[in-house]
């Protein structure tokens, strides 16, 4: 059973289009949220999106065909590492991204609450001075 | 609705740039030299089997200092953003279920223990001191919602959460002292594979466990105590 899922949703199945398309579409779902949604929390949701669109990208930028994580606890791996294991860059540079993304979500919706406390409402077309 | 066409002929132009920019980057293929340099040297370098650890907390360990210090800003942001907004604190009406309540009791030493044994075995499995932080949170956030009188003492977090970020900044300087790098690996690089190796990696997923643990926990709390006043 696991090994049917593992071909199933390996990439030589999926291929490098579901990769990389859902990645744009995650961004461009997050960038349409961001400019038609009137919800501030929805808002904020759409920020997410474009953040795990962009890590999804660079993650699927750093695999190779074929090769498994770059955790080298096998004596194979540890004997010819760069043969088995994908490429380690971008999986720290997207640990980094995650954890700066759940920061500036944080921040976000902190204020919202504090602009929920003012108007008494989420939203931002009743919040006049916002309007575009 | 003009609005929303207009948009959405933004999205198409966007969309196709993005993707003519993406389809144009080989999918599969080696691409850096630098991550190879890493895969075939971090076990000669720092004695961590796990590759993206290795590169996080040794490679580049400055790097993670600043993102350390970004959370611990967002931390203080959030409830300097929300200090005003404390005072109109009102009770709850509904009480949480019995399921959760008890469920909670069970998972919350779980979730601790769970947390601890991410972080301490970040250089050997996936993981390290940010996801098992943030395990850790999750256990009070848990508590936060089964408990509602359940308060973490904000002193603590706070006391805790400076020694942890003091300890990281203590441990690049001893290596700056004994080797000349700051955050140079000064202790011995051990057997790959087993718990105690990898140098000081072990040693800064722990305090980043920690810290990042109470940061989260005082940022949830934080969260918590202004959206109550309904």
């Amino acid at each position: 059973m696991s090994e049917a899922l593992r071909t199933f949703f390996s990439p030589q199945i999926l291929g490098p289009e579901i990769f990389y398309g859902s990645s744009v579409g995650l961004f461009l779902i997050g960038l349409y949220m961001i400019l038609v949604k009137k919800n501030l929390v929805k808002i904020v949701i759409g920020l997410s999106f474009i953040e795990s669109g962009v890590n999804l990208f660079l993650i699927s930028l750093g695999y190779v065909w074929g090769k498994t994580a770059p955790i080298l606890n096998k004596p194979e791996l540890m004997k010819e590492p760069v043969k088995y294991a994908v490429d380690p860059v971008p999986q720290a540079l997207v640990l980094t991204a995650i954890v700066i993304g759940v920061a500036v979500t944080a921040m976000a919706l902190s204020i919202v609450i504090v602009l929920h406390d003012k108007y008494g409402t989420l939203d931002i077309s009743k919040i006049k001075e916002l309007k575009w | 609705m003009i609005r929303k066409l207009f948009v959405l002929f933004l999205l198409v132009i966007v969309g196709f740039f993005l993707a003519s920019v993406v389809v144009s980057v080989p999918f599969g293929a080696e691409k850096t030299i630098v991550g190879r340099y890493y895969l075939n040297n971090t076990i000669g370098e720092t004695g961590g089997v796990n590759a993206v650890t290795s590169i996080v907390v040794l490679y580049r360990g400055f790097d993670t200092l600043g993102e350390v210090t970004v959370l611990f800003l967002a931390a203080t942001g959030l409830a300097a953003i929300l200090a005003n907004t404390r005072e109109r604190r009102k009770k709850h009406k509904e009480k949480p279920s019995l399921i959760m309540r008890v469920g909670t009791d069970y998972l919350f030493p779980a979730a601790i223990v769970f947390g601890s044994y991410i972080f301490l075995h970040g250089h050997l499995t996936p993981g390290g001191g940010f996801p098992g932080g943030v395990v850790i949170a999750s256990g009070f956030l848990m508590l936060f919602l089964a408990q509602w009188h359940y308060k973490a003492d904000e002193l603590w977090l706070k006391v805790v959460e400076s020694l942890a970020g003091m300890t990281y900044v203590l441990i690049g300087l001893i290596g700056l002292w004994k080797l000349g790098t700051f955050l140079g690996n000064f202790l011995g690089k051990g057997t790959p594979n087993m718990l105690l190796s990898a140098g000081i990696i072990p040693l800064i997923y722990i305090v980043i466990g920690i810290k990042v643990g109470s940061e989260m926990t005082g940022l949830l709390q934080n969260l918590r105590e202004t959206t109550e006043n309904e």
